[in-house]
């Protein structure tokens, strides 16, 4: 259990090591505080341990796919309010309409630089908050900043 | 003719009075009493006793009164006790009893005939001559005498008749006795004979007057009876007899009307010229016509008129008509007349009709032939004629055909005439006495039948069946052809139909093919896209100095692992677009956007590359340009596209772009127009195919992977627009997109 730090807590899921990686080091580097998981039932248990300010969830997963660790999260009311990003390398039609269906906030396609990604999570946790993501306040609005 | 003596005039009396009973004309020719008076009368009671006699005579007009009294007056006056009167009447041969004194009854059945010569009484009858027959003294005696009913009585046998009047006696008096004849019995005799002969002949001419009366009233009656006039006229014309008929039309009283007065003086007038003209004269009987007026009702009457001139010595010359009236015979006889001239007419009519119908019969031209009850032709026309009758100038050939034609036929009728059927049909085999062709005929024959049900005729009408079975044949030819013809198209159809279902899994396995390999593509392009993602990720993270600070060399050398990196991921992406669009899994997202806002986005977009190819971008866009119905994302895309393009195959000017609404179709134009090296004529078309640039060399001077305008080609057909493009080589090209304005149909 990580110690709740002042910097945004991200909650990245993503079977691909290097990927999992290269975006923890770069999010640590840009100035968040990231939890690890692999697969979705991994995803569940690190969101209700460890109440991240935003999620971001690689749909093709093993174990428990994405779409259905979303629709959980968002049937869980410890989770729910919790933003998700949905990351996928699959550009093909219907894959967002499930993402958003299954209760993904935003949608960030693979390949995603770094810095791009870190972009689209910024303007995700500074957007007024919505009905969903807002409801407990959990968001700091304080984060670090890339050069 | 001597004056009658003073004696006899109150003997007269009577007869005058006979005379006008009777009422007819006068008359000659009657005989006259005739009374001889005997001088030598010296005693006065035999005066007496004679004017007794004369007297008796008197007042009697029966013959058997007057010989009862004389032979009463003789048997009491003269003392002949038996006597008998016998008289022959006229006409008759026998002397028959009319009176008889001091004998039986039995004498009245006495009859002596003047045949019987032998017998003497007849003889003395004959020759008038008084003779006396004695008593007999013996047989012979008895054989000589007559047989009378005074037996053997001596008597005599007197004659009675008138001397100078006539010779010949009308009878006989047998008186009995024998003394002598005396001057009484001569005066007797005498005065007896002529009583009788005056009785006889008066009794002749009253017989004879009413004879002639009843003859003269039948004769008016039969006269009478005629309905015809008969008319009797003198030379003059003037009318002496006239029926009852003839006098309604000639005579008129005075009480009459005017009008039947004036009708029979017409009538007279009529008559008298008709029976004045020489005519009659010349022919002695003439029949002509005579108008005359009913003076009843004033109509016309006509006559036949017949006229015969009558000669009588002692009235002279006479004109008897008579006239047959023949109004209504000419009234008959006009009707017949009428009658006549209407069965002309209906003749002529019945004539006319029959050439009509000849003429209908002729002019139809199957053969029609009538057959009577008997089997015999009556009526043919000329189509019939050129099968069954010989012609004149025909070939030995074409008469046996005519014959046989008329064989078959024959049996056909035969078969008809002899069967129950009211209609039969049926074919015969003919031929054509022409050419000898067979000639199928379908015969059609009914029979007439008379009100009483007879069969006067049958009509056949003959149907010449060659053109139908020809027609027939060819109809069998062409049903033969259709059928093979509809089973080629069947065994065609049948092979399309193969081929279609062939292709259509060809179709279904090359979709499931593309989609497989859609599905492959875009698995594959994920898995290049994740080791991808890492190593641009790294790099990115490397020269952004995240793991400490990089030497310059490193950071030219990172650069160049990121733009190959990124070069390779626009690849990817180009062929997973393809691979989208040829799976169908490109969903269009339509919405109503801001064309100015879009275009300064994709300007936005490409200024890193804008500013480092050193050159202009224009954007030149109407004020008034209104937003369009469209997929926003997709229009984006085809116009980075574009402008990309320009940009990378222009060296110096720039790229403007514009807009233009096209209001007629409904579309709006977007324009990338540059002063780049531009594309030749006969390449402008092939730009657009896939994987194509024109210098498709591997040294070719500029990257890309020809993707670009074939997705941006498919993209506008989606969104129901297109793209073109006019270029000349060296001046530069502009790339058109039509978009419809409001959106897809």
């Amino acid at each position: 259990m990580n110690t709740k730090t002042d910097r945004p807590r991200v909650l990245l899921v993503d079977d691909y090591p290097d990927a999992r990686e290269m975006y923890t080091e770069y999010l640590e580097f840009s100035g968040f505080e990231v939890v690890e998981a692999g697969n979705g039932m991994e995803a569940l248990q690190r969101a209700i341990d460890t109440s991240p300010d935003i999620i971001l969830m690689d749909l093709s997963l093993p174990v428990m796919d994405g779409w259905e660790a979303t629709r959980r999260l968002k049937a869980d009311d410890r989770t729910a309010s919790i933003p998700v990003v949905a990351l996928t390398g699959h550009a093909l039609a219907g894959i967002s309409e499930g993402a958003k269906k299954a209760g993904c906030d935003a949608f960030v396609t693979k390949p995603c630089l770094p810095e791009d990604l870190v972009r689209e999570i910024r303007k995700i946790l500074d957007a007024p908050p919505s009905s969903t993501s807002g409801k407990k306040g959990r968001r700091s609005g304080k984060y670090a900043k890339t050069s | 003719m001597p004056s009658p003596p003073a004696a006899l005039l109150a003997v007269g009396a009577p007869r005058r009075t006979a005379v006008k009973r009777n009422g007819s004309a006068p008359y000659t020719g009657v005989p006259r009493v005739r009374v001889a008076v005997e001088e030598a009368v010296t005693d006065d009671d035999l005066l007496v006793a004679r004017v007794r006699l004369l007297e008796g005579f008197v007042g009697r007009s029966e013959i058997a009164d007057i010989a009862q009294l004389a032979l009463q007056w003789l048997g009491e006056t003269v003392g002949i006790r038996q006597s008998i009167c016998l008289i022959r009447p006229d006409g008759e041969s026998s002397l028959f009893v009319v009176g008889a004194y001091g004998l039986g009854s039995a004498v009245s059945s006495y009859t002596v005939s003047l045949e019987d010569w032998s017998n003497p009484l007849v003889s003395a009858f004959n020759q008038r001559k008084a003779l006396f027959f004695p008593g007999p003294h013996s047989a012979a005696d008895r054989k000589r005498r007559p047989s009378t009913p005074l037996e053997d009585a001596a008597f005599h046998a007197v004659p009675l008749g008138v001397s100078g009047v006539s010779d010949d006696a009308f009878g006989l008096l047998l008186l009995g006795g024998a003394q002598p004849m005396g001057p009484d019995l001569h005066w007797f005799t005498s005065i007896f004979s002529q009583k009788l002969d005056q009785m006889l002949h008066q009794n002749v001419l009253a017989e004879g007057d009413r004879k002639q009366g009843r003859e003269r009233t039948l004769l008016y009656n039969i006269i009478n009876a005629v309905s015809d006039p008969i008319l009797l006229t003198d030379t003059e014309g003037r009318l002496l007899i006239a029926n009852a008929r003839a006098l309604t039309l000639f005579t008129a009283s005075e009480e009459e009307s005017e009008g039947r007065r004036g009708a029979v003086r017409m009538n007279n007038m009529l008559l008298s010229s008709a029976l004045s003209s020489k005519a009659i004269e010349e022919t002695g009987a003439t029949r002509r016509e005579l108008l005359l007026v009913n003076p009843v009702d004033g109509s016309d009457l006509v006559f036949e008129l017949l006229s015969t001139v009558t000669e009588d010595p002692r009235q002279g010359s006479g004109v008897v008509s008579i006239l047959r009236n023949v109004t209504d015979l000419r009234r008959a006889s006009e009707e017949i007349e009428e009658n006549y001239r209407k069965m002309r007419i209906a003749e002529v009519q019945a004539r006319a009709e029959s050439d009509r119908l000849n003429l209908i019969i002729d002019s139809v031209a199957d053969p029609i032939v009538v057959t009577d009850a008997g089997g015999g032709t009556s009526l043919m026309n000329d189509p019939a004629e050129r099968l069954f009758t010989i012609p004149t100038d025909a070939s030995a050939i074409e008469q046996r055909w005519v014959q046989a034609n008329d064989a078959h036929f024959s049996s056909f009728i035969a078969g008809m005439l002899v069967s129950a059927d009211q209609r039969r049909v049926g074919e015969i085999g003919l031929s054509d006495p022409r050419t000898g062709e067979a000639m199928p005929v379908e015969a059609i024959a009914g029979k007439v039948l008379s009100e009483h049900g007879e069969l006067t005729a049958v009509v056949t009408i003959l149907h010449d069946r060659r053109e139908a079975l020809e027609k027939a044949r060819l109809y069998t030819q062409l049903q033969v052809a259709a059928d093979e013809l509809e089973r080629r198209i069947q065994a065609a159809t049948a092979d399309i139909a193969q081929q279609n279902e062939l292709l259509r899994r060809q179709a279904i396995e090359l979709e499931q093919a593309s989609a497989l390999k859609s599905q492959f593509l875009a698995n594959m392009s994920h898995e290049f896209r994740t080791p991808l993602n890492a190593m641009l990720g790294y790099t990115s993270m490397l020269l952004q100095g995240v793991a400490g600070p990089v030497e310059q060399p490193v950071k030219r050398q990172l650069g160049r692992i990121e733009s190959n990196g990124r070069h390779l991921l626009t690849i990817i992406n180009e062929i997973l677009d393809i691979s989208r669009i040829e799976a169908g899994r490109m969903p269009l997202q339509m919405a109503t956007f801001k064309v100015p806002d879009l275009v300064g986005e994709v300007k936005a977009e490409l200024e890193p590359i804008i500013m480092q190819r050193k050159l202009s971008v224009t954007i030149d866009l109407p004020r008034d340009i209104k937003p369009i119905a469209s997929d926003r994302q997709k229009v984006k895309q085809i116009l980075l596209n574009l402008l990309s393009n320009s940009l990378k195959f222009t060296h110096h000017g720039g790229v403007t772009i514009s807009a233009r609404r096209n209001a007629k179709e409904r579309t709006l134009e977007l324009l990338v127009t540059d002063t780049g090296i531009g594309i030749a004529s006969a390449d402008q078309d092939r730009i657009f195919e896939d994987f194509r640039q024109l210098d498709n060399s591997p040294t070719r001077a500029y990257g890309g992977t020809g993707l670009g305008l074939s997705i941006c080609r498919r993209l506008a057909q989606m969104l129901d627009g297109r793209i073109s493009v006019q270029s000349q080589v060296g001046k530069g090209s502009t790339f058109i997109l039509t978009l419809p304005t409001k959106g897809r149909k």
